[in-house]
């Protein structure tokens, strides 16, 4: 007699093969897990939005012959000098430090060729990137590391950084083998210890006293230099209001997606708010406040293509940032190296150990050998050709609208996929008139 | 010796004046009246000129100062000689919180009391305090000095790096990684030369202080020091 039928083995959805090794991972080492990049997570994104294009109703304009502007100007409200980007898309700020010195140069060399703006990040400005960047943005961190007067008045821009999108309430650590001499000596540090960047900054707290902070920095570059202000998505209407009010001529709001250089995965994945869902309401903060448009907002955190930018764009957005897709533009988890990221126990496209210094496309790494193996010229051309092909699938978009600058993009050309996509951003679910959250 | 009125000149205007001075320029001692508690006074200074502020001033006097002598002549706001590069910064009266943090050089003298986090994060400067520092000072500090004749208050010196931190009265309690060290000759040596600096030769024993450093235990993260961070 046969045995009777068994339950097949089943496979919880709670706790995953992926769940389940992490546990063990967490019992054998005793530590959580630290990576670089953004969430992984799957998140309503820009994907599950379409834009509606010309029809009976609205008139489209041809493609290649008829104009579709893509200048932008940053912080006229107040500063003397303010920053024309012949395109939307700017460089996010990225160290040097968490990147080799070859990758800032080629950031900086993409973006002087496409007219964008390239970032500093936690750790000061190198001559480099000052010499190959045409227009700058120097950030101004908790850490204060590298922070100098010189710098800040040979800066394009100045942001102040309250907070990332992968980390919104975070500081940082960047570990020891990141920190070579000319790392220390930017820092004031010891080499080779890891260095902790401050969740707060040391010298003020909170939106008035922000405003004084702003003061401060207008008064030691005379008021010629725009003064950004970057948070992580998490209140968007409030932290937008407030960094207009305390006098930000630009808001740049990143949200869960953008990447960090290294933070605790269960703070990436389970703080902040994907980038979808914070800009409708940080365009309506400024709306509210009658500067929509007079406040530039910049929005970041996972875009990846012209439509990318077309969608952030037409939700209200003034311009985009990037920094995750800048560095696959430059080679980071390109097949190539498929050996050496086996040889690290992972594979291209997932690799996100960029705080252990091990990359083999020579990007998130201080070892000359590795850093030696990107060409900045060459990645500088890469970076370029790829913001030049996302300006011209944006225009594209924008010209089968009707629109003759990516500013004329607007909520109305757009629909969405899924009920959650729609409430975020405001707009119809596809097919339909229904915005969730505003009534039936 | 220009004057500037604060009631009639534009803080803005002052700060210009100051920025736009020749390297060679005779004009190197400034008075400034009636601050009015305002903020950014004489900030952002990169001129070896002398500028006496007559009365209290607000947040970040003498931001970023290099090169300048700035003496304020009563109490500061939060902030007093922030990132300060170099020259030298001296309040008269107290200080409030945060005072010289994240300086890299230079010397700030404040005769009062100094609140909370006195030389957070700082990164280089030297600071005397003739009176008592609040809760949290040396927070983070990299390197340089904080000396103290008075008192500090809780957690001082928390994470702290490298900065060496010399208190002559009580401590409420150390910060995390931070202890007591032994007072050698050459830490007597450094001590008298601050003490100096900050126009004390004489008058101060060093041998009355106490210093306190890191212990470099959180200086590479391990799991086991999780409760401390």
């Amino acid at each position: 007699m046969s045995e009777p039928p068994r339950t097949r083995p089943r496979l919880s959805a709670t706790f995953t093969p992926d769940v389940m090794a992490e546990i063990r991972r967490a019992a054998a080492t005793g530590i959580y897990d630290i990576r670089g990049a953004g969430a992984k997570r799957k998140l309503p994104h820009f994907d599950d939005l379409l834009f509606l294009g010309a029809s009976m109703s609205r008139y489209p304009l041809e493609g290649y012959r008829e104009r579709c502007d893509t200048q932008v100007v940053m912080g006229a409200r107040f500063a003397e000098n303010p920053i024309t980007l012949k395109t939307p898309i700017t460089i996010a700020g990225m160290s040097f430090g968490s990147l080799s010195g070859q990758a800032k140069e080629a950031l900086g060399r993409g973006a002087t060729l496409a007219g964008t703006t390239t970032t500093t990040g936690d750790g000061g400005m190198t001559d480099e990137e000052r010499g190959h960047s045409q227009t700058l943005v120097y950030q101004y961190l908790p850490s204060r590391y590298g922070m100098n007067p010189v710098d800040l008045r040979r800066a394009d821009a100045i942001e102040i950084v309250i907070g990332q999108g992968a980390k919104p309430g975070g500081g940082g650590m960047l570990l020891g083998q990141k920190i070579t001499d000319r790392v220390a000596g930017m820092r004031n540090l010891p080499p080779g210890i890891d260095q902790r960047s401050a969740c707060r900054h040391p010298d003020w707290t909170g939106p008035d006293d922000l405003a004084i902070k702003i003061e401060e920095l207008r008064e030691i570059t005379d008021w010629r230099t725009p003064i950004y202000v970057k948070v992580g998505a998490s209140r968007p209407y409030y932290d937008t209001a407030l960094a207009a009010k305390a006098g930000a001529d630009v808001v740049v709001l990143d949200g869960m997606q953008g990447g960090t250089a290294a933070t605790q995965d269960v703070f990436i994945e389970n703080v902040g708010l994907p980038i979808l869902a914070a800009i409708r309401p940080a365009v309506e903060a400024l709306q509210d406040l009658g500067l929509h448009r007079t406040v530039q907002l910049v929005v970041s955190g996972g875009i990846r293509s012209g439509a990318d930018v077309a969608k952030a764009l037409a939700l209200g957005a003034d311009a985009v940032a990037i920094g995750t897709a800048a560095l696959i533009a430059l080679g980071d988890n390109d097949p190539a190296y498929e050996d050496e990221y086996r040889a690290l126990g992972t594979t291209a496209g997932a690799y996100d150990d960029w705080h252990e210094g091990n990359d083999p496309a020579g990007i998130t790494t201080q070892r000359p050998e590795l850093a030696s193996r990107l060409d900045p010229v060459l990645g500088g051309r890469r970076l370029a050709n790829y913001l030049a092909v996302m300006t011209l699938e944006a225009q594209t978009i924008a010209r089968a609208c009707g629109k003759s600058h990516l500013h004329n993009l607007e909520p109305e050309d757009l629909v969405a996929l899924t009920i959650e996509a729609a409430a975020m951003a405001r707009v119809p679910l596809a097919g339909t008139d229904w915005v969730p959250g505003r009534g039936f | 010796m220009p004057l500037v009125n604060l009631r009639e000149t534009t803080l803005r205007d002052l700060n210009r004046s100051l920025h736009a001075l020749p390297p060679d320029t005779n004009e190197t001692h400034w008075t400034v009246r009636h601050p009015d508690g305002r903020h950014a006074v004489a900030a952002g200074l990169d001129r070896a000129i002398a500028v006496e502020i007559e009365g209290h001033v607000g947040y970040y006097c003498a931001g970023m100062n290099a090169l300048a002598q700035v003496v304020v002549h009563g109490n500061a706001g939060v902030g007093v000689a922030e990132n300060m590069m170099s020259g030298r910064v001296h309040v008269r009266g107290d200080a409030s919180q945060a005072a010289g943090a994240t300086a890299h050089g230079g010397l700030l003298v404040i005769d009062g009391n100094a609140a909370a986090r006195c030389g957070i994060s700082m990164k280089g400067v030297d600071i005397v305090v003739k009176g008592s520092v609040g809760h949290m000072s040396a927070f983070m500090a990299q390197s340089g000095t904080l000396t103290v004749l008075g008192d500090a208050g809780e957690a001082l010196g928390d994470s702290l790096y490298e900065a060496r931190l010399y208190v002559r009265g009580a401590v409420t309690s150390l910060g995390a990684d931070c202890i007591e060290k032994a007072m050698r000759d050459e830490h007597r040596a450094e001590l008298a030369e601050k003490l100096a600096a900050a126009g004390l030769a004489g008058e101060v024993d060093p041998a009355e202080f106490r210093r306190y450093g890191s212990a470099r235990r959180l200086y590479h993260f391990t799991v086991d020091n999780a409760g401390a961070y």
